[in-house]
């Protein structure tokens, strides 16, 4: 592909946007209360926009697109876990957690059981799913560049998206985040719709695949080139055929040399990196191994038991995980009551809502056009390639340039969200929660993310993302669960749970990234294990928790009123308030200074 | 304020309108101060009182979440048990499609909100309770 202007114009217009409204807010934040929690003035609506816009990451603006064009219908849980994850939420967490006062999840873990050590376990999690979460954001990130401009390498994307996020953080906080976020929401839907709506109605005018009325995706038949294709392999891949396929390849084929037309049979072939393959208009699309084969079964969801443990695993893991997301947990201390808190998550379901059905669209006709990314394994850069392959010509120039921005300010909105989290955990629980504190904060949790983004090889947003959210929904939902609806919890019942789920859900991620450099021998449950480690996790959490009974803080009666107890009523004490005082105080004794 | 002061004593100031000056006023505040301060010192009604709602909310929260997890759960079973499902196309469009890519947000949108009344509901019934 060649140099797009347009997207590159659209990217640094988003990046500006996003820079100069962070600026112009960041010059009314000043206090530690303003960096950490915006002062709690930010109205249900727009607070929903901000939750929707932090949320929406690369995996839902890519990585969603890109699952539903390898797996098809199978993927399609993707988008109803994320989207069902604040349902869960709304019922059991929203209005408690925002009544409890705490400002961040290692807060709530001290506040309702009253154990420092606990939350010192809490903020070492917390740290860590932060980091997990901003790799995959940064790896996109470099995905987009490489894809706009394929002679500069992915490294820059991240490093550039790494940067951007850690300026603007250390300019405004969270303040400034949440205008920020409320802009990306909106710009998102607007960057995936608009290019969706015009894509489809090109796609029905030409009455679909040249001119034949037909997708061919319901036919047991491979994916087909519409139209020649070159395709340069860039790591070392398997590729699996189904009928059989004339190409010319230029490169190392089966580990031996090749220049030249070639024969695949039907069964798997080797792929060397950096290897260039030609295929010719209405050839079959070779896959990469492992991913559905024909469009019948790719069609078709659920096809074995294996697919029905996996489903069901990803049902759990995403319904559950949402609540334990240090970002979006964060955003709710902004709401002003435990009903604005609810209010909030209702809004943030419509407007998932809303944004989902487009990356679906995109994926299912990526399948009939874009095949040529199956074989190269970048199927997340559905999304961007998609409008150049119906419409070759300017009008899919700017419609590719609107979705790298929506891109970007996917990477932008969720990395500024984590950052800002794990920067407030770490210099209010670690440092002394000093602005300078902060600010360390927030060099460090983009720091460290970025060098894991450009060690590690990339894989498939979505199933990392996934498997952040499996880590979520093994430490922190049981605690959180738990510990707002029942009496009996104890601190050591709540560790014990957290370092169960969590290590377990470590020893998968570190079996499955071993496996990936080491020929893929790990099964595939091991890449969502959430069936397994909820459960027994809750189930920790219960058992010890009943054998502790004398650890049971002796406030829980006071704590369990303050949370379920209706904001009428007046119980909620702010946390970070009686911690760092009120914002008014402080500006009272600032030295008679007037600051803003 | 010095500046304001100031300010006003330029020109004639406007005759002082008369104001009803209240004290106190004799309705709600001083009975939900009361049962406020009822609860927070948890008496052995308050205790009970605050239990059982916590017990109803709680409820109701299940409720809606056994609702919705049977509702999303039983989907895959039926795709496996019933394959043929998955050969029935509405409008072109096959149903697993429909049923797993449009359907739930609209669903789950109404379950939220219908579950937003009930737990306001109960909310406001014990705040009725409580300041009777």
């Amino acid at each position: 592909m060649e140099l797009n202007v347009w997207a590159v114009v659209a990217i640094g217009l988003v990046s500006l946007a996003t820079f100069s409204l962070g600026y112009r807010s960041s010059r009314l934040a000043s206090t530690t209360q303003d960096f950490l929690v915006a002062r709690r003035t930010v109205r249900s609506r727009r607070n929903a926009a901000a939750v929707s816009g932090e949320y929406l990451s690369a995996a839902s603006f890519l990585g969603v697109a890109g699952l539903v064009l390898k797996d098809g219908a199978d993927a399609l849980w993707y988008p109803i876990g994320f989207t069902a994850g604040y349902l869960v939420l709304m019922l059991f967490v929203a209005a408690p957690l925002r009544r409890s006062g705490a400002y961040t999840l290692p807060d709530f873990c001290e506040a309702r059981l009253g154990s420092a050590g606990l939350r010192r376990l809490a903020t070492a999690t917390v740290v860590f799913i932060g980091i997990l979460y901003l790799v995959p954001q940064f790896q996109g990130a470099g995905l987009t560049v490489h894809q706009i401009l394929p002679s500069v390498p992915s490294w820059i994307g991240s490093a550039l998206v790494a940067v951007l996020v850690i300026v603007n953080v250390f300019g405004g906080g969270m303040r400034a985040v949440t205008l920020v976020q409320a802009f990306q929401y909106w710009l998102k839907l607007f960057a995936i719709a608009a290019p969706t709506f015009v894509l489809c109605v090109l796609f029905f005018g030409q009455g679909g695949v040249n001119g034949l009325g037909a997708t061919g995706l319901s036919e047991p038949m491979p994916p087909r080139f519409t139209r020649d294709a070159v395709v340069t392999v860039e790591t070392d891949v398997v590729l699996q055929v189904k009928d059989g396929v004339l190409l010319w390849a230029n490169g190392r084929v089966h580990g031996t040399a090749v220049s030249g037309p070639t024969y695949w049979g039907p069964g798997d072939h080797p792929v060397d990196e950096g290897t260039e393959l030609r295929f010719s208009a209405g050839s079959e699309t070779p896959v990469v191994h492992p991913a559905v084969l024909d469009n019948a079964s790719w069609l078709r969801p659920v096809t074995g038991t294996g697919d029905l443990f996996t489903t069901y695993s990803l049902i759990i893991g995403l319904f559950l995980g949402t609540m334990g997301l240090p970002h979006v947990l964060v955003r709710f201390y902004t709401n002003p009551d435990g009903k604005a808190a609810r209010r909030t998550t209702l809004h943030v379901l419509l407007l998932l809502g809303l944004f989902y059905v487009f990356p679906i669209l995109i994926g299912a006709l990526s399948r009939v056009y874009a095949p040529e990314l199956l074989v190269a394994g970048r199927t997340d850069a559905a999304v961007l390639a998609l409008p150049l392959k119906i419409a070759p010509n300017t009008l899919g120039e700017i419609l590719g340039a609107v979705t790298a921005a929506g891109a970007f300010a996917a990477f932008l909105s969720t990395s500024s969200g984590l950052v800002v989290s794990v920067a407030g955990v770490l210099s209010t629980d670690i440092l002394k929660g000093r602005v300078r504190d902060f600010r360390f904060g927030t060099a460090l949790a983009g720091g460290v993310p970025l060098a894991l983004a450009l060690v590690l090889r990339p894989s498939d947003i979505s199933l990392s993302i996934g498997m952040t959210f499996a880590l979520a929904a093994s430490t922190f939902s049981p605690v959180l669960l738990l510990g707002i609806w029942w009496r009996k919890i104890t601190w050591v019942g709540a560790a014990a749970g957290m370092v169960v789920g969590g290590s377990m859900v470590l020893t998968s991620i570190v079996l499955t990234t071993v496996s990936g450099y080491t020929g893929g021998w790990a099964p595939s449950f091991l890449q969502q294990p959430a069936l397994v480690t909820v459960p027994v996790a809750f189930l920790v959490v219960v058992v010890t928790s009943k054998a502790t009974q004398s650890r049971v803080p002796p406030d829980t009666n006071r704590t369990r009123l303050r949370m379920h107890a209706p904001d009428r009523l007046g119980f909620i004490r702010d946390r970070d308030i009686l911690r760092f005082g009120n914002a008014e105080e402080r500006t009272r004794l600032a030295n008679g200074r007037h600051r803003r | 304020m010095n500046g304001a002061a100031s300010g006003q004593g330029d020109s004639p100031a406007p005759r002082p309108r008369r104001k009803k000056v209240v004290l106190a006023d004799s309705r709600a505040p001083v009975t939900v101060l009361r049962t406020v301060v009822e609860l927070e010192e948890q008496t052995s009604w308050a205790e009970e009182v605050v239990r059982s709602f916590i017990r109803t909310q709680f409820k109701d929260a299940v409720k809606f979440a056994v609702g919705t997890m049977l509702l999303f759960c039983a989907l895959p079973l039926a795709f496996y048990l019933f394959p043929e499902l998955s050969d029935v196309e509405v409008a072109g469009v096959s149903l697993p499609w429909l049923v797993l890519g449009v359907a739930p947000f609209p669903v789950l949108f109404a379950i939220g909100y219908w579950y937003n009344l009930v737990a306001e509901r109960n909310e406001r019934d014990f705040v009725d309770m409580v300041e009777k």
